[in-house]
């Protein structure tokens, strides 16, 4: 996957995938510990290893925390993967997972739920929206593929804006004729880990764990295509097949994150860019470092949302795009480089 | 050539409808003699008070919407350039959302509001529009205000009560019924203002996105050009998003819509004028009479029937560049 | 890498033909019913008006875009039968506007191009590491080897991508316009470079080229395209005859001899050309 094994920039790039590991392990132990009620790490410790249901510290990190970390955890490792493979098939630093039209999909399969089939919590969700996100992007990909080029970047992006934008009407249409609706969707919209129980995610782990199996396997291929599509196939690659294989895994990681959390946006187009920064961009080493980095973010934001409003909490999803979009548009302000 | 003709005979009849359907209705005879001064009362409240202003605003927001669309995905040469990608109409919403929810605020009050939150952002995207990489920093800066406004609006929306969220909703649509006359004329007014600034684009643009050096052996000034654009595109999507609401896919599909029909490589700011103005009237008239008794917002009209048109152009363009 | 010269038996398996090709784009057949030797383990350069075919020829000799109808064997193999990853090997491409992303480095480019040859699984061998510092070698590039290519000037950026090319080490080595923007020391240093690759390693070379001197300075056998056809196919001293530049360029021109390398020098004649409109 990475080109030659000494170079300055492998040292570099142990550095800061210990770095991004160490956070995660951070994060965990933060998110476990962390809350309305607060646990000390110790007992964390100890509710995992000697589990004891009368105390009722135990009894909030078993039922709660540990599964809005692993969902944390996955959300975000997912997300920051999906965004790495985007901005790699597109060649383009804008790309994002929802391109594809997952967010729009899984939303409009989520009020059908509601609406048709009386669903009212996250759990229930979760199919649709996976269903849902999986059938638009397959519209898209389709319809995006079309022609002599294939799926070129430009097409699939507006084809992804399109759908998106149809989707959008039709969940608007719901939603303002059924107000029952607009009330449950209205938290499930926003992108959250809270509310959903360890089934929800044995639903989405072998999604998702193949799309981070395929994802991986596109890295050396995204290194190619990188160069230009001619010198890809001089080389003797195959860029559709990349391509192919390459909105596969972004399906089934932006779709499974979507089913798991709701729509969170941004983790999948800031993660590869802070990254790339920092290391350059080879697909591969991008990859092994958004896996933690991605995962860390989420957590932190939902830790952060858990604190900053007491006694409420603030979503992950608002955390997210409240903390990251300032820091990137003050990066932007300072005139930093941002790396293509 | 022919294309415009039809589009050009096809606005006319949509004109014609909008002011002749409705629960009321009218013989064009009777629409006519209304105009010219005459007709009964309940006649020409219905023409000059309901119907007019409406296809009015229809049109000129639609145009402003296209044009708006054009310059931006002109100066940035990317097709999915559009006011809403760039936060303009986020930094409106955001206002908007939050003097409805928060404060309690309706009418005149709500418009100017949603347009100094569009004024806001757009500050912002001109701050962050300077050096090399321009283009590339405006769109980043764009993304991230209008991630930001899509969280802050979801996070309030979550906050209140549901009634509240219904009405914030409705503005965030995109509706076009009841019109009041001055926001009419206040959009007219804008575009006397834009007009001469378009006409200066239209020739100077082109040659801007050439490159920095090629243009200023040309004549013309890159770094002018590019904040004209921006404050041409903020003004018009501003004014009109706090009239009728974020219905910003006009801006992104209108130009995808017009561009292939004209001159490869034309910026395409007259047709997609026309195309935006089609497009809205079209919806508005879509969304009051599609289902017998209920009147759709427009936005979403405008959403699916801009998605299929191009979707379906996509879909047939043989790789032609859009 | 081979410190040989490829045998007879090599030469024949590197021998390229086309036959009755029929390629272009959607709606537009560019060339139409071409047959073409090229020979192996020589220098073959391309010349021709914008639009003439030979960027279109070279893309199928590369596989970059399947011909409409019509065949091109490699060593008597139909080519479009040939595994991609196996292709590659033998044929490397230099294509006209090749993308480096930001922060690539030249050892990073030029390592890329060891890809035909390492396995889905393969690790990096010190046989790869021994290519890509051999490929840089000879393209003087050592030096240089950890700065980003976008920074280097375009004759670097230019001998950076002819080093992923030589990393690849293929036996047939096609180059699209490699001369543009360089200046003329450039120029001749890359056609040198080349030509010293053909004559040490026996690498079949073909070079689409628009210049016509250094074309004909340098090649051992010169195409002459004009309208999808060729008009010419030869040595450059039987082949560059005035009447073949008037029907390939529209123009009148004499050919003398080149004072120094006696190849031929073609010198057009004051009066401007005769097409009506260029890029037909």
């Amino acid at each position: 996957m990475s080109a030659r094994p000494r170079t300055a920039g492998s040292v570099r790039f142990i550095v800061v995938f210990v770095g991004a590991v160490a956070l995660a392990m951070v994060a965990i132990v933060l998110s476990l510990g962390v809350g309305a009620r607060p646990v000390a790490p110790s007992v964390v410790l100890d509710a995992l290893v000697n589990y004891d249901p009368s105390n009722n510290d135990h009894v909030v990190v078993v039922t709660q925390r540990i599964p809005r970390t692993l969902i944390g955890l996955l959300a975000g490792l997912a997300l920051a993967l999906a965004g790495t493979v985007m901005q790699g098939l597109t060649r383009n630093p804008f790309a994002d997972p929802g391109l594809l039209g997952v967010n729009a999909g899984a939303s409009t399969a989520v009020l059908v739920a509601i609406t048709v089939f009386g669903v009212t919590r996250p759990q229930g969700f979760v199919w649709f929206a996976f269903a849902g996100a999986a059938i638009a992007s397959l519209v898209v990909a389709a319809i995006g593929s079309r022609g002599p080029d294939g799926a070129n970047p430009a097409k699939l992006a507006l084809t992804g804006a399109a759908v998106t934008a149809g989707l959008t009407a039709v969940t608007l249409l719901i939603l303002t004729t059924q107000s029952a609706a607009l009330d449950v969707y209205r938290f499930w919209s926003v992108g959250s880990l809270t509310g959903r129980e360890l089934d929800t995610v044995a639903v989405v782990l072998l999604p998702l764990l193949i799309g981070v199996l395929l994802a991986l396997t596109t890295a050396r291929g995204l290194n190619l295509i990188a160069l230009g599509e001619d010198t890809a196939t001089g080389l003797g690659h195959s860029v559709a097949r990349t391509r192919g294989i390459g909105i596969a895994a972004t399906v089934l990681l932006a779709g499974g994150a979507t089913a798991l959390a709701g729509p969170i946006v941004f983790l999948g187009l800031v993660v590869p860019h802070a990254i790339r920064a920092v290391i350059g961009g080879s697909y591969g080493r991008l990859m092994a470092v958004g896996i933690p980095f991605g995962a860390a973010l989420l957590l932190i934001a939902d830790v952060i949302g858990r604190v900053i409003a007491p006694p409420g909490e603030v979503q992950a999803g608002v955390v997210i795009a409240f903390v990251g979009a300032p820091v990137l548009i003050a990066l932007v302000l300072r005139g930093k480089r941002v790396a293509m | 050539m022919l294309v415009w003709i039809v589009v050009g005979i096809a606005t006319v009849v949509v004109a014609v409808s909008a002011m002749v359907l409705g629960d009321y209705p009218l013989t064009p005879a009777q629409i006519g003699e209304v105009l010219l001064g005459g007709g009964t009362r309940p006649e020409q409240y219905v023409v000059l008070q309901v119907r007019l202003p409406r296809l009015l605003m229809a049109l000129l927001a639609g145009a402003a919407l296209g044009v708006a669309g054009a310059l931006l995905q002109g100066m940035l040469r990317n097709p999915l350039a559009s006011p809403d990608l760039l936060g303009i109409s986020g930094g409106s919403t955001v206002a908007a959302v939050y003097a409805l929810l928060v404060l309690g605020i309706t009418g005149p009050a709500l418009a100017a509001i949603a347009f100094g939150g569009g004024l806001v952002a757009s500050l912002l995207l001109l701050a962050a529009a300077r050096g090399q990489a321009a283009g590339l920093r405006l769109i980043l800066a764009g993304i991230g205000v209008s991630f930001l406004s899509a969280s802050i609006v979801g996070f309030l929306m979550t906050r209140v009560q549901l009634q509240q969220t219904q009405s914030a909703l409705v503005w965030l649509t995109g509706t076009l019924s009841s019109t009041p006359w001055w926001q009419v004329i206040v959009l007219a007014l804008t575009w006397v203002l834009a007009l001469p600034v378009l006409a200066v684009l239209s020739r100077r643009l082109p040659v801007a996105v050439l490159g920095a050096d090629t243009a200023v052996g040309l004549g013309v000034r890159p770094g002018v050009v590019r904040i004209l654009v921006i404050l041409v595109a903020v003004l018009l999507t501003a004014v009109t998003c706090a009239f009728i609401g974020p219905i910003s896919f006009i801006a992104l599909c209108a130009p995808a819509i017009a561009r292939p029909l004209v001159a490869h490589g034309s910026l395409a700011i007259g047709p997609s004028a026309l195309v935006g103005a089609l497009l809205l009237c079209a919806s508005d008239l879509v969304a009051q009479f599609a289902i017998p008794g209920v009147a759709v917002p427009a936005g979403i009209v405008t959403g699916a029937l801009g998605a299929v048109f191009l979707l379906w152009l996509l879909a047939t363009s043989k790789g032609r560049a859009l | 890498m081979t410190d040989q010269t490829r045998e007879g038996v090599q030469l024949a398996a590197s021998q390229l033909s086309v036959h009755e090709l029929v390629a272009g784009y959607p709606g537009r057949r560019v060339i139409d019913g071409l047959d073409l030797e090229i020979a192996a383990g020589r220098v073959t350069m391309i010349i021709g008006a914008n639009a003439c075919g030979k960027s279109t020829l070279l893309g199928a000799l590369a596989r970059l875009r399947a011909p409409i109808s019509g065949r091109i064997e490699l060593g008597g193999e139909d080519i479009a039968r040939i595994p991609r990853t196996e292709y590659a090997r033998q044929v490397g491409l230099l294509p006209q506007h090749p993308i480096a992303p930001e922060g690539l480095t030249v050892a990073e480019l030029v390592s890329r191009g060891r890809h035909p040859h390492r396995g889905l699984f393969a690790r990096w061998s010190a046989r790869d590491t021994a290519i890509v510092d051999q490929a840089m070698e000879r393209t003087g590039m050592t030096a240089l080897a950890e700065r980003p290519v976008g920074d280097l000037s375009g004759g670097q950026r230019q001998r950076a991508w002819i080093a992923m090319a030589l990393a690849q080490d293929p036996s047939i080595l096609l180059l699209d316009e490699p001369t543009t923007f360089l200046d003329l020391s450039h120029q001749l240093d890359l056609l040198e470079l080349l030509r010293t690759l053909n004559r040490e390693q026996g690498t079949t070379i073909v070079v689409v080229l628009h210049d016509l001197n250094l074309a004909a300075r340098f090649a051992d056998d010169l195409i002459v395209m004009a309208e999808g056809r060729v008009i010419a196919h030869g040595a450059p001293v039987d082949v560059l005859t005035a009447e073949t530049i008037a029907e390939a360029f529209a123009l009148e021109s004499i050919v003398i001899s080149d004072p120094l390398t006696h190849t031929p020098l073609v010198i057009p004649k004051p009066g401007g050309s005769h097409t009506s409109a260029d890029a037909g």
